[in-house]
């Protein structure tokens, strides 16, 4: 387990990605990836519906493979890692996935609870009251013994991310955990965000194209261009808001009304 | 049925579409009532043939002309139109038209036109290279599927395998005492028709009591395991592969990868391992039963009980059930191997979860025959 690491967003690189090309067969989607995540950053991959977003998301976390390129944890090599360091690294992250992807044969407890018996050594009991911490956490105490079926789909979102909390990860994979919130909802898993990366000085990492969570959120992104299939730009995206030089991300970022003001 | 409007200031044309060329090159085309009288394509054709012929940097000039309805019939024409005067390099004027319809054949220019990219027609070669390559990997990927499991049986056997053991102990009772009504149906049903049939047959030479041997023979050695197989496959190969293929669908099986838990290990092994748990069980239960079937088409034949009876255990050796029950074991780990596969290989999304189980299905039924037909020849050498 991972015991609480002070707070630090020093710049010290966290996650690299170092020339990535994500291809599917012949078809290359994204070429010329190169940006770093750093300790403790709240980073915001953003591009338009079809630039890969979510396809970034899986080859970070080692679901599907570069066809070039590098991606390394904290100077590590992830690509090249053997089946052991691959396992280790694996075990630092948590993901929650943009339809929650509970297991549907468990309850909400069954899921928050499955990667602590298998990698941790706490008792019955034990693993019930971190459960139900986290569950309380995400807004959903008492619901323990729902089964995926029986909740919302904003519920089921929230209970992934409970999940996804279960191992205390150093690094926190979101994928679009906003869309299809209502409105508070949705500020509440910002504020939740915002709350896990000041207390516990976790590096998050968060797909979605809302432009309220991001400016709320987030202190650096990584911009995908469906057109060019590269990166366009990086940084925080409020600066990429008011100074970009691309009329295309500042357009993005404001929701079209900078290209409206024209 | 159709209110029209009013519209004695604007000169109403006959035809719903006219297009006139003026002597500067100048291509008017005046837009109409009566669409939903004609055939559209049919006034479409006349108006593309002229534009086809004007030069370009030529101005077209749409008009109304007495439209009465602007449903998108007419609206999608005009889109059509302007596409292809743009591609002849046409100046393009349609102040004159509604406002309403010119804002929607806007928003509908806005984007331009997806062009698909892999849209060339491969010739035969191509073709047979591609789908060569395809069989290839996906021979490759089954063979790494195969291993991963019998890496994951040795876990199992040496208990360091990692699996919820409820998720073991619920196949069990579903593929073993769940499947006890279809198989018991089934197999007295075989029992009775290799019984009567072999009656009818036998009862030519007086020989009615050997149908006991047939059935008795025929039931331990091929059918019971056979039918059992099928059963199962149709069963709960489809369950497993529907089961596992809906997991993918909703990312469960990406959850697991991403805690570093075995998809093989979770999923696969304990579903294999109840299987192959149960099939002897079950095909023991199915050869008794078959013998019932028999015994029940036997007793109006003639046969009394005991005659019966001592016909069957005569005829009976141990080594043939053996043989048949040894046989169900391998029928188990076909048939659970094709439902994971298949699951664990679906597409994403619930066509492809339907195609994985009709696969899964067809697969686990093909191969149990081909096993089959092996272990006969192989009896046959040994």
């Amino acid at each position: 387990m991972n015991t609480f690491w002070k707070k630090s967003n020093s710049g010290e690189a966290h996650i690299e990605v170092r020339d990535v090309t994500m291809a599917f067969g012949d078809f290359i989607l994204m070429s010329g990836l190169d940006f770093t995540i750093n300790r403790g950053d709240v980073f915001i991959i953003m591009g338009g519906s079809g630039s890969g977003k979510s396809t970034l998301l899986q080859h970070l976390i080692g679901l599907r493979n570069p066809a070039t390129g590098d991606i390394l944890y904290d100077g590590k090599s992830f690509i090249g890692a053997n089946d052991r360091d691959r396992k280790t690294i694996i075990s630092k992250f948590g993901v929650m996935y943009q339809s929650g992807a509970l297991w549907s044969s468990l309850n909400l407890a069954e899921n928050v609870a499955l990667p602590l018996e298998q990698f941790t050594r706490f008792n019955k009991r034990q693993i019930r009251s971190i459960v139900s911490f986290k569950l309380a956490l995400v807004g959903l105490s008492g619901f323990e013994e729902f089964y995926p079926s029986e909740i919302s789909g904003g519920m089921a979102k929230r209970a992934g991310v409970a999940r996804a909390l279960a191992l205390d990860p150093e690094v926190l994979y979101l994928d679009e955990p906003s869309a299809g919130l209502d409105p508070l909802s949705a500020r509440r898993m910002d504020e939740l965000i915002l709350e896990l990366s000041e207390s516990l000085g976790m590096t998050i990492v968060v797909v979605t194209h809302e432009l309220d969570s991001i400016f709320m959120i987030a202190n650096n992104s990584v911009f995908l261009d469906a057109k060019t299939r590269r990166q366009k730009a990086t940084g925080d995206p409020r600066e990429l808001r008011d100074h970009s030089e691309d009329k295309d991300i500042r357009n993005f970022l404001s929701r079209g009304e900078f290209l409206a003001k024209k | 049925m159709i209110t029209r409007k009013k519209s004695s200031d604007k000169p109403s044309l006959k035809r719903p579409i006219d297009v006139i060329r003026d002597d500067d090159g100048t291509i008017i085309v005046k837009l109409g009532s009566g669409w939903e009288e004609r055939d559209p394509t049919r006034c479409l054709r006349d108006a593309t043939t002229i534009l086809d012929t004007a030069n370009p940097s030529d101005e077209v000039i749409f008009e109304d002309a007495g439209l009465d309805r602007e449903d998108t019939i007419v609206i999608s024409l005009v889109t059509d139109l302007i596409q292809v005067a743009r591609q002849r390099n046409l100046k393009v004027q349609t102040n004159t038209l509604p406002d309403s319809m010119r804002k929607l054949i806007d928003l509908a220019l806005a984007v331009p036109r997806h062009e698909a990219s892999g849209a060339i027609r491969d010739s035969f070669l191509v073709f047979l290279g591609k789908e060569a390559v395809v069989i290839a990997r996906a021979s490759r990927e089954f063979i790494e599927f195969l291993g991963e499991l019998i890496i994951c049986i040795f876990k199992f056997f040496t208990g360091q395998a990692q699996f919820r053991r409820r998720d073991f102990w619920v196949t069990l009772q579903q593929c073993g005492a769940g499947a006890l009504p279809i198989v018991s149906l089934l197999s007295l049903l075989t029992g009775m028709i290799l019984g009567f049939v072999g009656a009818m047959q036998l009862r030519k030479f007086g020989a009615t009591i050997y149908m006991t041997d047939l059935v008795g023979l025929a039931m331990a050695r091929e059918m019971g395991c056979l039918m059992t197989g099928i059963i199962m496959s149709g069963r709960t190969g489809a369950a497993f592969a529907a089961q596992i293929g809906s997991m993918n669908v909703n990312q469960e099986v990406d959850a697991l990868e991403t805690l570093g838990i075995s998809p093989v290990e979770f999923l696969v092994l304990p579903r294999t391992i109840a299987l192959v748990l149960m099939m002897p069980l079950l095909t023991m239960y199915a050869d008794v039963l078959g013998w019932i079937g028999a015994f029940l088409v036997a007793l109006p034949m003639g046969i009394n009980p005991a005659e019966f009876w001592l016909q069957l255990v005569d005829s009976m050796e141990m080594g043939q059930i053996n043989f048949g029950l040894f046989k169900s074991v391998f029928f188990g780990v076909v048939v659970a191997t094709a439902g994971c596969y298949y699951g664990l290989k679906s597409g994403r999304s619930s066509a492809a979860v339907g195609t994985a189980t009709t696969k899964a299905v067809v697969a686990g039924i093909t191969w149990i025959v081909v096993v089959d037909a092996l272990f006969a020849v192989l009896f046959e050498l040994l």
